[in-house]
């Protein structure tokens, strides 16, 4: 296959492409999900940076 | 230099220059220094955690390798999608960016200081990373320079050393992360645009894909003796599998070290975790792997094929027409001007063996040389020629500077994430750790901050002098090796193991670290020898000499060690505080 003759190259090979697809059919299929920001509360940093941006 | 070449470098340098300023426009309040405002968008966010994770040992290091060992490189390069991509911004991530974001933590050794409530945590992984980058960070240094010479003409290393050190430390100062992450984003968008090319120039120049690889395959009768001795069965073949003899040397050797220390060793890269905690959200990490897998299928993967395929280049296609000027039939060589050389400075030195084939010009018709030479035969042994010759030789002349660009892009992404992660670990977590009761102004943590960028650029280049320049070869595997094992597993439990405790994470973390570096201080052979104290104390190499111990990567030593001290001194503690816990992980996860 591909001009290849050892099983653990092809593999490699083919694997490698897979999962490049893999990812890329991941991100398409969840390109919108986890948009939501969890709702917690706010730790003081949060707050301390929201001051300096102000300040700011 | 030609008009298009100075074109296309001036535009480069111009862009350079923009987003470092872009970076430092952008840059209020610590939060941007660090961790690029928690903002960036998902294609940079990509393109910086590959460019940044693709440094030039990448491409002309392992690439060279590739065309010694042949095409079981590609299991690397698999990994590093798989494993480096989508298992690592998935399982990975996602966690690091929400628990950061909970904990406060800007920085790697903080997120998991914080998480374990322990700030000599932050402070000894802020030290490995401070002490132990500068190594990996010259290394790369090194490299870099030597395109900084080539691409400006710039006679003295040293002048081309500083020169670039400057002017990435020069941006990253002046921009943090934001700065730093949009140059990667250009320099990996220039990456991606040459190793297209280049695969596809390959693919073209050996008669297509199928053609390329079956010659490669009859090539396999060529391999030298003493790689067959070792197990390599040719360059599209895996090599022997076994245990207790040399003929498996090179099967642990290309399995354990590259495969498991590097495609592991990248997960806990102080540098690349920090880029999880860069995005907003969960939608942003899910975006960043599409990019994420491909970017990584075109760096390493091209560069295992090329490799290996140069091979049937050099064997079967290099033809050299010109000028003999010198025939040394005992030396084996010829030097060769080649047809349209300005000068003899252009000239080649060609390695002759048996089957190469000279040809006298008659009549004034030019001298004809083929080679007829494997790859690592036709650069004389040097690894690091092969891709270089391959690219001078069978690419275009146009393609020379874009892939001079691609490796000064992979040096420079690398150097800036590294020059950066130096600062925030010198300021952040050593400085701020160390001095408790002085509570930095938010203006305070940048200006702390940039100074630990100076002090790791000063020592960076301080270390890339002359005589310290062979121990930093081997500096690359120490640094991912010892990153693996110290960190992996603390980083891994942080964010899964509810149980996990501060002596766990304590144990492990040092644990793994003094195994790491005791395994590559006196056993494994390629840091053992490098550095030379096992031979000081004990007069030998390496403590263990039977075969294979000596090329198997401390990885496979100290990461179980490492997971083992972790459970144990989890278990030997009590729980974590439980508000705490939902402190970290929040209240809906069970």
């Amino acid at each position: 296959m591909l001009g290849l003759e050892d099983f653990w190259i092809v593999s490699a090979y083919v694997l490698s492409v897979a999962s490049a697809l893999g990812c890329l059919v991941y991100g398409i299929i969840c390109w919108n999900k986890g948009g939501e920001i969890l709702d917690i509360d706010n730790g003081t940093w949060e707050k301390e940076e929201e001051e300096v941006k102000e300040s700011l | 230099m030609g008009v298009f070449e100075a074109i296309i470098i001036i535009l480069y340098i111009f862009a350079t220059g923009y987003l470092g300023y872009l970076g430092y426009r952008h840059t209020k309040t610590s939060t941007d220094y660090m961790l690029a405002g928690r903002e960036i968008h998902p294609m940079v966010m990509a393109l910086s955690y590959g460019a940044t994770f693709i440094s030039t040992s990448a491409i002309v290091g392992f690439g060279g390798v590739a065309g010694v060992y042949g095409m079981s490189l590609l299991w690397l390069a698999f990994l590093n999608i798989f494993v480096g991509i989508l298992i690592a911004f998935v399982f990975l991530g996602e966690p690091t960016r929400e628990m950061g974001r909970r904990l406060g933590a800007h920085t790697f050794p903080e997120l998991l200081g914080k998480r374990f409530q322990s700030r000599f945590i932050q402070i000894f992984a802020g030290a490995v990373i401070f002490l132990f980058m500068p190594l990996y960070t010259t290394a790369v240094l090194l490299g870099g320079a030597e395109f900084v010479q080539t691409i400006f003409h710039i006679d003295n290393f040293t002048i081309s050393l500083l020169i670039l050190a400057l002017v990435v430390g020069a941006y990253v100062l002046a921009g943090g992360l934001k700065g730093v992450m949009y140059n990667d984003a250009l320099q990996g968008c220039v990456m991606l645009v040459g190793m297209l090319i280049l695969i596809f120039l390959t693919y073209r120049v050996l008669g297509g894909i199928n053609e390329a690889h079956k010659s490669l395959t009859d090539m396999a009768p060529l391999v030298p003796d003493n790689l067959k001795a070792i197990g390599h069965q040719g360059w599209t073949s895996s090599p022997k599998f076994g245990w207790g003899d040399k003929s498996y040397n090179m099967w642990w050797a290309v399995i354990s070290t590259i495969v498991l220390g590097v495609g592991i060793g990248v997960l806990a890269q102080p540098q690349m975790a920090v880029r999880f905690m860069t995005v907003k959200s969960r939608r942003e990490i899910n975006r960043a792997i599409a990019i994420g897998g491909l970017f990584i299928l075109l760096l390493p993967g091209v560069v295992y094929t090329v490799g290996p395929l140069s091979n049937v280049f050099f064997y079967e296609k290099e033809v050299i027409q010109g000028k003999i000027l010198l025939n040394d039939e005992e030396n084996k060589k010829v030097v060769i001007l080649p047809e349209g050389a300005t000068d003899e400075s252009f000239a080649l030195t060609i390695p002759i063996n048996p089957k190469s084939e000279i040809i006298l010009g008659e009549n004034g018709s030019p001298d004809i040389v083929r080679p007829r030479a494997i790859a690592i035969a036709r650069t004389g042994g040097r690894v690091d020629k092969i891709i270089p010759t391959y690219i001078d030789r069978a690419m275009p002349r146009w393609f020379g500077i874009i892939f001079l660009l691609t490796l000064l892009s992979a040096a420079i992404s690398t150097l800036s994430s590294q020059f950066h992660a130096m600062g925030t670990s010198a300021g952040r977590d050593i400085f701020e750790q160390v001095a408790p009761r002085y509570k930095p102004t938010d203006r305070a943590t940048i200006s702390i901050t940039r100074i630990g960028i100076m002090i790791g650029l000063v020592a960076s280049i301080f270390l890339a002098a002359k005589p310290l320049r062979d121990y930093i070869a081997v500096s690359t595997a120490l640094f991912f090796g010892l990153c693996a094992s110290a960190f992996l597993p603390a980083f891994v439990g942080a964010l899964f193991w509810k149980r996990m405790t501060k002596l766990g994470a304590i144990l492990s973390i040092v644990g793994g670290f003094i195994v790491s570096g005791i395994w590559m201080l006196f056993f494994y052979s390629k840091t053992a020898g490098g550095i030379g104290l096992c031979m000081m104390l004990t007069g030998k190499t390496t403590l263990l000499t039977s075969p294979n111990w000596p090329v198997v990567d401390p990885i496979i030593v100290s990461l179980p060690i490492s997971i083992i001290l972790a459970i144990i001194g989890s278990l030997l503690t009590k729980p974590p505080d439980s508000k705490h816990i939902k402190e970290c992980f929040g209240k809906n996860k069970k």
